[in-house]
């Protein structure tokens, strides 16, 4: 299965298999990581998922959509490789992925 | 007109034909009657049209899912206060505010991301501090073993000493802010608050005129972590007319005001009717942190937010035209037992406590969010230290509201 590695803010790094096609958002909820809140549960309505994906995923990822783009543009602490990772699906392609997890989420 | 009725509500929730069911009558919020009448409506209409109500016709959904569709759906479904922006009621034209909330992007965005700094996480963790002394300083200060309103003395304290701050207003003055938040949010009526339009307008302009000063004083001084500084320096927001002026500060007022204030005075009656749950609290304050949410969400502090289709819109199974009055009934997809598990219990250590609507989703989602958890974190944190327990030694009073849900004198006693 694909591995995806999370890094809080404060350095600690979670690394977990997530299935392809899951949210990288529904794998740290449902690893009890922290540092994710997720609070709208994946509808992209809240930006309370934000990561910022490593740059050597970035081409990977995609892009943002329009929705995306809106809910984090009002993020706090949002960066040009900011995320909401409720919108990234896991694939094949993208084992390895690293994401690092914001100060906060607002 | 305004005094409570003795009414067997669900008897007339149950047996009002469907079609004129109105959930909006304010009465049933003063009341704490609305929940058989959002049952019913969840359970038979999620998307239900009211065709006469004080309010005129609108729409009303009432399932979590619907509503999270309707908040996903802001090309459609307008805030522009042209339209009539956030709440139920119709203002007139002439009288409309503009302010950020109730406008669509892209000006919606440009203003929002003015304020926004203020509750970002450096300027929350700066904050703190300062919120725990005052927390400290109102729960010192309270009595004995003797009855008082806890809304006066705590929620409301609590709350406009911590927008004095943000605002940099004077604190002497702090209690002109709750006043005119009140003022903002009554509906007119004799003997009321405000009895009609035109008494609000001079309370808005009076407000105005404080405002305008600390405005005057700003714009030509360095910018400042103030929310009037930051609106006086903003490029999206530095040239509003005094109108928009206005419109936003009501909003940052009524914003940082009502719904905090609601919450304090909630959590205290939510835990005084559940024993068991207080206990837990008591043997394990660390549940603050989900409590705090739980608390929000129980509450639901603003009922509903309204929308105003610019283009037909489906959702739900019913098909609403443009030029109607779309209500998102926040209090009652709180309550949406396919989306929050027991939602009619108050349970403090939730596994996911904040997937609740109270804060709307969207581009809308509630600025203060995280500011409003914190006070209600810090406050509780504070009390749990000091007293094993504040006793609601009689009924809460509820506002005449179907927009403001919140609780105007909630009798408590402190033993010690």
């Amino acid at each position: 299965m694909p591995q995806v590695t999370y890094i809080e803010h404060n350095g600690t790094e979670h690394r977990i298999e997530l299935e392809a096609g899951k949210s990288v958002m529904q794998g740290a909820i449902d690893n009890g990581i922290p540092g994710i809140d997720a609070d709208c549960g994946g509808e992209c309505a809240c930006a309370t998922c934000h990561v910022y994906v490593d740059e050597a995923w970035l081409a990977k990822c995609g892009t943002a959509g329009e929705q995306e783009a809106s809910m984090l543009s009002f993020a706090a602490t949002a960066e040009p490789n900011s995320r909401l990772s409720c919108q990234i699906a896991m694939s094949p392609e993208l084992d390895g992925l690293v994401v690092r997890m914001p100060e906060a989420q607002h | 007109m305004n005094a409570p009725v003795d009414l067997d509500h669900a008897s007339i929730a149950a047996t009002t034909p469907l079609d004129r069911l109105d959930p909006s009558n304010p009465a049933i919020f003063r009341d704490d009657a609305w929940q058989p009448y959002f049952a019913r409506l969840r359970r038979e209409a999620p998307v239900h049209y009211t065709a006469e109500s004080m309010f005129g016709p609108f729409w009303s959904v009432s399932t979590y899912k619907e509503i999270m569709q309707c908040e996903l759906a802001h090309k459609v479904l307008s805030s522009d206060s042209l339209h009539g922006g956030i709440t139920i009621r119709d203002r007139d034209k002439s009288l409309r505010l503009p302010m950020f909330i109730a406008m669509d992007p892209p000006q919606h965005d440009e203003q929002r991301k003015v304020v926004q700094p203020i509750v970002a996480p450096a300027n929350l963790a700066k904050l703190e501090h300062m919120i725990r002394e005052r927390a400290i300083r109102i729960l010192e200060g309270l009595p004995r073993n003797e009855t008082f309103n806890w809304v006066d003395r705590v929620s409301i304290e609590l709350t406009v000493s911590m927008l004095a701050t943000l605002f940099d207003f004077p604190q002497e003055e702090r209690r002109k802010l709750s006043h005119w938040s009140d003022c903002a949010t009554a509906l007119p009526m004799p003997g009321g608050l405000i009895e009609n339009e035109e008494q609000r307008e001079a309370v808005f302009a009076e407000m105005l005129g404080a405002f305008t000063k600390l405005w005057n004083e700003r714009v030509n001084a360095d910018p400042r972590p103030d929310l009037i500084s930051m609106l006086a320096h903003g490029e999206a927001t530095r040239n509003m007319t005094p109108r928009e002026f206005m419109g936003n500060l009501i909003l940052l007022i009524v914003g940082g005001n009502d719904t905090t204030r609601n919450s304090i005075s909630g959590g205290v009656l939510f835990l005084n009717e559940n024993p068991a749950e207080y206990d837990k609290l008591r043997a394990n304050p660390a549940l603050i942190e989900t409590m705090v949410p739980e608390i929000i969400r129980y509450q639901t502090p603003l009922a509903h937010m309204r929308r105003t289709a610019t283009a037909d819109f489906e959702v739900g199974g019913k098909t609403i035209r443009a030029g109607d009055k779309v209500i998102m009934w926040y209090i009652s997809g709180n309550r949406d037992e396919a989306a929050i598990d027991q939602p009619d219990r108050f349970i403090i250590d939730r596994a996911r406590p904040r997937g609740h609507l109270s804060f709307g989703f969207g581009i809308h989602r509630c600025v203060g969010n995280r500011l409003a958890e914190l006070q209600l974190k810090i406050l509780w944190e504070e009390i749990l230290k000091r007293f094993p327990r504040i006793e609601v030694v009689g009924p809460a009073e509820r506002t005449y509201s179907a927009f403001v849900h919140g609780i105007t004198n909630l009798p408590v006693r402190i033993p010690g």
